[in-house]
């Protein structure tokens, strides 16, 4: 394993700069699909040794100075590049946040005050789990991106072509994820996690158009303002309780540090009032939205909040992120309500399941990291799945409006039976989100939260309003333009190893609660509860059984049915083809049916800014409350 | 235990539809009466059904079949669910997934009446789930369980801790049962703007189907009604009984004296009554249990 993690960390990097200095379309496609593979089988076996060795928790490297040194020379000239990006569009003040933290991490690091020896790399259920689903779900993403972006190119013909840049920063943020949640020290943590905010904050900018740009600083910004809660935290903690372990951190539960560190998750996972930083993401080409938005970079925040959820339990820091969690998923929902654009709709449901996550790592308890653990799974796959398939409905309709995607299911029958899939997969009773949702129910209850439970019940409400309205336009069936399906051989290996995942998630995930995430938990807490009772697993997997054979049985029973095609009724209007209608002067006239927005109740005109001042209001008084309280403590 | 499970369960999928559909014409006599008018007769659902079952079916198009099946098969598993003592929330989560079906089958059709009859259909969803699920928590709260075999067994009714949950759920009940005035998306009576909402394009036996679904869910919520009242005492069942037979008058009276609103009235109606009675309701809750 000492050989093995150096090389699933660096080997990324390695790709990338490969892929920056090849020109050649074709080389740079077959290092593409290689670098893919290796990755997802280095860390496979990284899986296999683990659990060779016991699968227990284990920590390597102590002695790491030459590393360090390398880190450093590496942050610099990050800061630099920051400097000199942000000075050329003169957003000095984000220039300052980088220069800021990186200054604070050098001095810490050069001539800080003594901490303890500790090891800088931890291999556990958890983060195995994360670098499982960066290598599986990212790779799968790096397939895609070949495809996709070869299509994306030949429709944006304004957009230079720097896909060696691009193809290079999706595997540079594979190395950063790899690196981020393997760290046991908060030192290289930190180092990852700057990483990640530049990558995504280059790639938001990737199409250099003045919307990308004032994202991308958007992006960035927030980002670097948590990136210097955390540079703080670290400083805190080495300088007062001389260590810069993750593990002892928590274990030693000291408000300031965990609040800081809570802070800059809050800015990673996008919580209000930080979350618009991912809608604006959502310029980005399709694999950028999907890798680091929705299934991995975004995620490194909930994991860090997950792992200071020990912590966090029954603290005011646990109450301040469960309820911003709680908060951002009902305000995130309703907000989603009013997209029509599918990939926003896409962002604000991603924000939304982060906030469930993050609140249920806030209340700490048993169950709800049960629950945030499997939220965390099936957000990844579905939601990556999701983003990708919407992405090559964009390249086949021209349009990724869910208003446009009337009849999907005969135009694209292929990827709208995976859209079907993802959806149903994100809120329907049986799957997986489902189940959790059901967990976290529970286990808010047990916290006495009542804000959570009632933020909860009104937020899967809504959660249901905008998936089941996208899900009957998708099934609404009409007459229509076929499409041309372009997706690329590429495209359709990522989707259906996807749909299978997806689909195997939800055959298996009582499997996965005995086998995988309870033994996580026992590692966590030190104890094993049973959250998911027999009788209910039982429930779910005959409904799964439902929802598989309806469809075969209705077919059976209704084949030999005598029954008459009748066009629909438009109080006798109907021009003859379910398309048009004769209207009083007796012309025919094109029919068109669209969804609610509702965007006077729930429009983001409406609804953005008083949630944006409550959330801030409450994370900076409660942050004050926690820092004010740690001093004087 | 099991055997027990197994008899409520069975009970419930033979008979709801029968108990349903006499409800259904209880409350077209009822409503009947308060109009002034004679009624018909109290079986004059059941002849309906058999009258839809041996008409023509006419489709819009093939997936309307699976479509309504399969929100009969999701209604009438989440009633058994809950009739045979399992977990509440677990069935409640399947009757949404029923209801999602249901939409689906009226979106399928691309007709503007059924289409803008499902948009109406998914905000009184949005309306009541807020509700529904409070309603398990509070349940949950006053007997220590989801499961409905240990709801029944404890020691006081549980409407004894639960009046606000109680009003809210009633409250809700009036749109589930999709009576005025909150019928927006498909009424019981002679529709004028949206013909027949979701249903429209819905004739013949695919009717009848959705008609009987309509009933076994129906028995489930006023099963719900029941299980405020039921303890582990046996007096309790006949209470319970009067309860919901009140329960059912209020709804039939509620929808023959009011008149339609709009949909932006009943999703902030909805949601202000769950917070209001539900939400101070199990705040009291939650402080009582904490300090006992």
């Amino acid at each position: 394993m000492e050989i093995l993690i150096p090389l699933l960390i660096v080997f990324p990097f390695v790709a990338a700069a490969v892929l920056s200095l090849l020109r050649h379309a074709k080389a740079r496609e077959i290092v593409m699909y290689a670098a893919s593979v290796i990755v997802m089988l280095l860390a496979g076996s990284l899986l296999v040794l683990w659990l060779q060795n016991g699968a227990v928790s284990v920590s390597f490297y102590v002695e790491t100075e030459l590393v360090d040194g390398a880190m450093l020379v590496v942050e610099l000239f990050l800061m630099v590049l920051v400097t000199v990006l942000c000075a050329r569009r003169h957003r000095y003040l984000i220039a300052l946040l980088s220069i800021a933290q990186t200054c604070l991490l050098a001095w810490l690091d050069l001539w800080g005050p003594a901490v303890k020896e500790n090891a800088h790399i931890r291999v556990d259920g958890l983060s195995l789990l994360l670098c499982l689903i960066v290598a599986v779900i990212g790779g799968l993403i790096c397939l895609y991106a070949v495809g996709y972006m070869r299509g994306y190119h030949h429709h944006h013909k304004d957009v230079q072509d720097r896909r060696s840049f691009f193809f290079a920063m999706l595997f540079v943020f594979l190395g950063a994820m790899f690196g981020l949640v393997l760290s046991e020290s908060l030192m290289w943590m930190d180092f990852f996690w700057e990483v990640t905010s530049i990558c995504s904050f280059l790639l938001i900018g990737y199409t250099r158009t003045e919307e990308a740009v004032h994202n991308s600083f958007r992006a960035l910004w927030m980002n670097l303002l948590g990136g210097l809660g955390f540079a703080v935290g670290i400083a805190y903690s080495s300088a007062v309780l001389h260590t810069v372990s993750l593990s002892e951190v928590v274990s030693l539960g000291a408000a300031i540090p965990v609040a800081l560190l809570a802070f800059a998750a809050l800015t990673k996972s996008a919580q209000m009032p930080f979350s618009s930083w991912l809608l604006g993401a959502m310029v980005a080409p399709t694999p950028t939205s999907a890798l680091l938005h929705s299934a991995t970079m975004v995620k490194a925040g909930v994991y860090m909040l997950l792992r200071l959820s020990p912590a966090l339990c029954g603290s005011l820091t646990g109450q301040m992120v469960a309820l911003i969690g709680g908060f951002t998923f009902f305000a995130a929902s309703l907000l989603a309500i009013s997209q029509s654009d599918g990939k926003k709709v896409l962002a604000y449901s991603t924000v939304s399941n982060l906030g469930l996550i993050t609140a249920c790592a806030g209340v700490g308890m048993h169950e709800t990291v049960w629950a945030g653990i499997f939220l965390l799974i099936f957000h990844a796959a579905s939601k990556s799945m999701l983003f990708q398939d919407v992405g090559a409905v964009e390249n086949a309709l021209g349009s990724r409006d869910i208003e446009d995607m009337q009849a999907l299911m005969l135009r694209l029958p292929k990827l709208a039976s995976i859209m079907v899939i993802g959806i149903a997969g994100m809120f329907l009773a049986p799957f997986g989100m489902l189940i959790s949702k059901w967990a976290a129910l529970k286990a808010f209850v047990d916290a006495d939260n009542v804000v959570l439970v009632l933020l909860l019940a009104f937020g899967s409400a809504s959660t249901m309003f905008y998936w089941t309205k996208w899900l009957g336009r998708i099934l609404s069936i009409s007459r229509v333009r076929l499409a041309h399906d372009v997706t690329k051989p590429n495209e359709w290996v990522s989707l259906y190893i996807h749909a299978v995942l997806m689909v195997l998630l939800c055959a298996t995930f009582p499997l996965l609660s005995t086998w995988v995430v309870e033994p996580m938990l026992t590692g966590m807490f030190g104890e094993s509860v049973q959250v998911l009772t027999s009788d209910n697993m039982v429930l779910m997997i005959v409904m799964l059984c439902f929802i598989f054979l309806l469809p075969a049985c209705v077919y059976l029973f209704t084949r030999n049915l005598r029954h008459t095609y009748v066009i629909s009724y438009m109080g006798g209007a109907n021009a003859g083809d379910n398309n048009h209608f004769i209207d009083a002067l007796g012309e025919k006239k094109n029919l068109q049916i669209s969804n609610w927005y509702m965007t006077g109740y729930f429009g983001e005109k409406k609804l953005l800014l008083p949630c944006t001042i409550l959330s801030t209001a409450v994370l900076t008084v409660m942050m004050c409350m926690i820092l004010v309280g740690g001093v004087l403590v | 235990m099991n055997t027990t499970r197994l008899l409520c369960c069975l009970g419930y999928i033979l008979l709801a539809p029968f108990i349903g559909g006499l409800l259904d014409g209880i409350d077209r006599k009822l409503s009947a009466r308060m109009q002034g008018r004679t009624g018909p007769s109290i079986l004059q659902p059941f002849y309906d059904i058999i009258k839809l079952f041996h008409k023509q079916i006419f489709l819009v198009n093939h997936s309307q079949f699976f479509l309504v099946g399969s929100y009969l098969v999701f209604v009438i598993f989440s009633g058994a669910l809950m009739f045979a003592g399992y977990d509440l929330l677990m069935s409640f989560f399947a009757l949404t997934t029923a209801a999602m079906f249901l939409v689906l089958a009226s979106c399928s059709t691309h007709s503007p009446f059924s289409a803008m009859a499902s948009q109406r259909e998914l905000l009184q969803m949005m309306s009541y789930e807020p509700m529904v699920l409070l309603a398990c928590v509070g349940f949950y709260l006053a007997t220590g369980s989801f499961q409905v075999s240990d709801i029944i067994q404890s020691n006081l009714s549980p409407i004894v801790f639960l009046p606000g949950f109680f009003i809210g759920f009633v409250y809700i009940l009036t749109i589930k049962m999709r009576k005025s005035p909150f019928d927006i998306s498909t009424a019981h009576h002679a529709h004028q703007e949206m013909v027949r909402g979701v249903t429209t394009e819905m004739v013949g036996s695919l009717y009848a189907i959705t008609q009987i679904a309509e009933w076994y869910e129906n028995v489930m919520l006023l099963g719900i009604v029941a299980l405020f009242f039921i303890n582990g005492n046996p007096i309790s069942w006949p209470l319970a009984i009067l309860g919901v037979l009140f329960v059912y008058f209020l709804e039939t009276l509620i929808d023959n004296t009011t008149a339609r609103l709009k949909w932006s009235k009943v999703l902030s109606s909805a949601w202000l009554v769950t917070l209001l009675f539900g939400g101070l309701n199990l705040l009291v809750l939650d402080l009582m249990i904490k300090y006992r």
